[in-house]
């Protein structure tokens, strides 16, 4: 079974942020991770592959600035190679060309299954890869907490708001997956020194048929006007005091804030 | 009318209309008076639902149209939902669509900008209108705020919960009962589109944890690290039956095994925005933070006086949680009396 897993690039979440002349991130001042909740499903397909599974595992992944270092990772936690959409065009690419790029690359790989993380840190819409399928024409199953596939049909618990929701579908599919999944693992030093010899290929626009000039740069559907620092909240009042002491402080705190 | 703001309305597993979609509804009656733009709502739901969760946001829109959808009833709402709309609107290349950023809110959204060929702008924390919707939020865990605009106007908008208080109209508007033909609307990209296999729902499993629904509660008691344990977790219990509150958890707690994920706020589990939200042993990462920073009044109680939560709460009490904790219970029962 092939798996392909929607990796995007991200600034470290512990990182600070800069932002270019066009109010979008700059990313190339950020050292690049993977997503956060891109991890989870990595690891999903690669505890398929633990469970004695026949599974391959690439990455892909578009980034404007971003070099191949954040894969890497992905790589030595297990991943057998990965590609590398990145383009000078996709610098500041909204969410509608993104999924337009990711359909393009994956018509150029096979694949059973195609996994996406639930949404990412840095813009947090979720809306990519519902897009992706659609384009595709793939089966859409997400917020899965388990993904099993079995007999070219693939099983998903859907959260959902009371409980979950059992649905399923034949493969191939593009399944988005939650933190629900199970933690990612750390990459073991033999991994580390194995994700060396793995094979990052890099692709431009036109290595996936798409035309530059219809792509990102001047972004097509969206734009940033403005960015500006939260209004900070009032200032923290500090509490140090016996139990009964600080209780009587909070409720009164509370009732003060009319919040009880 | 061309340029229409349309709401488009999402369900709760009782079938009722959910709570983020009579804010966004609120939120889009506003900009439609700014604007001076027709505001509707679409809910498209099976058939027996459809109606009655119409007539529900009918208390917030001048129009309402309501879609019996059958297949809602077999699979994952979000392409049934974003199919009848690409439909409904696909004449309209000025039309306005809001959403909320729920889980099946993002997969409309997601669906339609491919079908329909336009932008979004998602998790809009504040919307006001210049020629179209201008959209504040938070990005990188609140620590900027973005505003940005649709090229051209039209497009769709995500809305994060709890961007506006609900709130009825003056007038009850009237409820459209619409029938649809099959497939992709013509004339869109849509129409290009290769059809999916479908996705069929096997089972709805309803979880006595999932009963509650963190995102509807006015007061929250999150645990996290701090808590120590599953038994940990019974003085959060107690601390939220009197305040008639919910309990929820960081990450750290949930991937402990303390608490179900349901439960989880952050980025990765939920985004609430109750009026309080007390922090039991909670270092308040970043990412812990992007789910609760719209809280109205934010408690923390730690040992660790640096913890990074004591920057954004409103108040931060430095001490033992299982000491402190009994103590605001008895204090609150006492001023009960």
């Amino acid at each position: 079974m092939k798996i392909v897993i929607l990796a995007k690039p991200v600034p470290d979440a512990t990182g600070q942020e800069r932002l270019g002349p066009d109010l979008r991130l700059d990313r190339a001042a950020i050292p690049p991770v993977i997503n956060g909740n891109d991890e989870y499903v990595l690891e999903a397909a690669l505890r398929l592959r633990d469970a004695g599974a026949d599974v391959s595992v690439t990455l892909l992944a578009m980034a404007g600035a971003f070099g191949p270092d954040a894969l890497r990772k992905g790589l030595a936690m297990g991943a057998d190679d990965a590609y590398l959409i990145t383009d000078p065009a996709l610098a500041g690419a909204c969410a509608l060309d993104t999924t337009r790029v990711l359909a393009a690359a994956l018509r150029r790989l096979e694949f059973d299954l195609v996994l996406a993380g639930v949404d990412s840190s840095d813009g947090g819409g979720g809306i990519v890869p519902a897009g992706v399928a659609a384009l595709m024409g793939l089966p859409y199953l997400s917020y899965a907490s388990a993904i099993v596939p079995e007999g070219g049909r693939v099983r998903v618990r859907r959260i959902s708001p009371t409980g979950y929701d059992l649905l399923e579908a034949a493969m191939p599919a593009l399944v988005v997956g939650t933190q629900a999944l199970g933690e990612p693992r750390y990459p073991t030093l033999r991994g580390i020194m194995g994700a060396r010899s793995k094979t990052i290929t890099t692709w431009s626009l036109a290595d996936i048929g798409l035309d530059a000039a219809a792509i990102g740069g001047e972004p097509t559907t969206t734009r940033v006007r403005s960015v500006r620092s939260p209004e900070a909240r009032g200032s923290v009042r500090v509490v140090r005091e016996p139990a009964t002491v600080a209780a009587t402080q909070i409720v009164d705190f509370l009732v003060e804030r009319r919040a009880i | 009318m061309p340029g229409t703001l349309w709401v488009i309305a999402e369900t709760g597993a009782d079938g009722r209309l959910a709570r983020i979609s009579a804010e966004v509804a609120t939120l889009a009656r506003g900009l439609g008076a700014d604007a001076g733009r027709d505001v509707a709502g679409v809910v498209v739901a099976p058939p027996g639902i459809a109606a009655g969760a119409a007539e529900e946001l009918a208390a917030f829109l001048p129009r309402v149209l309501a879609v019996e959808a059958p297949a809602a009833a077999t699979s994952p709402a979000g392409v049934v939902i974003a199919t009848a709309v690409a439909r409904m609107v696909s004449g309209d290349p000025s039309a306005c669509l809001l959403v909320g950023a729920s889980s099946d809110g993002r997969d409309v959204a997601g669906f339609l900008a491919a079908m329909l060929g336009v932008g979004v702008l998602t998790n809009a924390a504040a919307i006001t209108w210049d020629g179209g919707p201008i959209v504040e939020k938070g990005v990188f865990g609140g620590r900027l705020v973005t505003t940005s605009e649709l090229a051209g106007g039209a497009g769709i908008v995500t809305v994060a919960l709890g961007s506006v208080t609900a709130e009825a109209a003056p007038a009850v508007g009237r409820v459209e009962m619409v029938a649809l033909p099959d497939g992709a609307p013509s004339g869109t990209p849509a129409a290009d589109l290769p059809e999916a296999p479908p996705v069929t729902v096997l089972e709805r499993v309803v979880e006595a944890a999932g009963a509650v629904q963190i995102e509807e509660a006015k007061i929250i008691v999150a645990g996290g690290r701090g808590m120590g344990s599953a038994d940990g977790f019974r003085v959060a219990d107690e601390l939220a039956t009197e305040l008639g509150g919910a309990v929820a958890a960081s990450r750290a707690a949930v991937d402990a095994g303390w608490i179900p994920y349901s439960r989880q706020v952050g980025q990765t589990g939920k985004v609430v925005k109750p009026e309080v939200y007390v922090a039991l042993g909670i270092s308040g990462a970043v990412q812990h933070k992007v789910g609760m920073q719209g809280a109205s009044t934010i408690v923390a109680i730690n040992t660790d006086s640096d913890a990074p939560i004591a920057e954004f709460a409103d108040m931060f009490v430095i001490g033992n949680l299982f000491e402190i904790v009994p103590a605001l219970v008895a204090e609150l029962r006492a001023r009960r009396t």
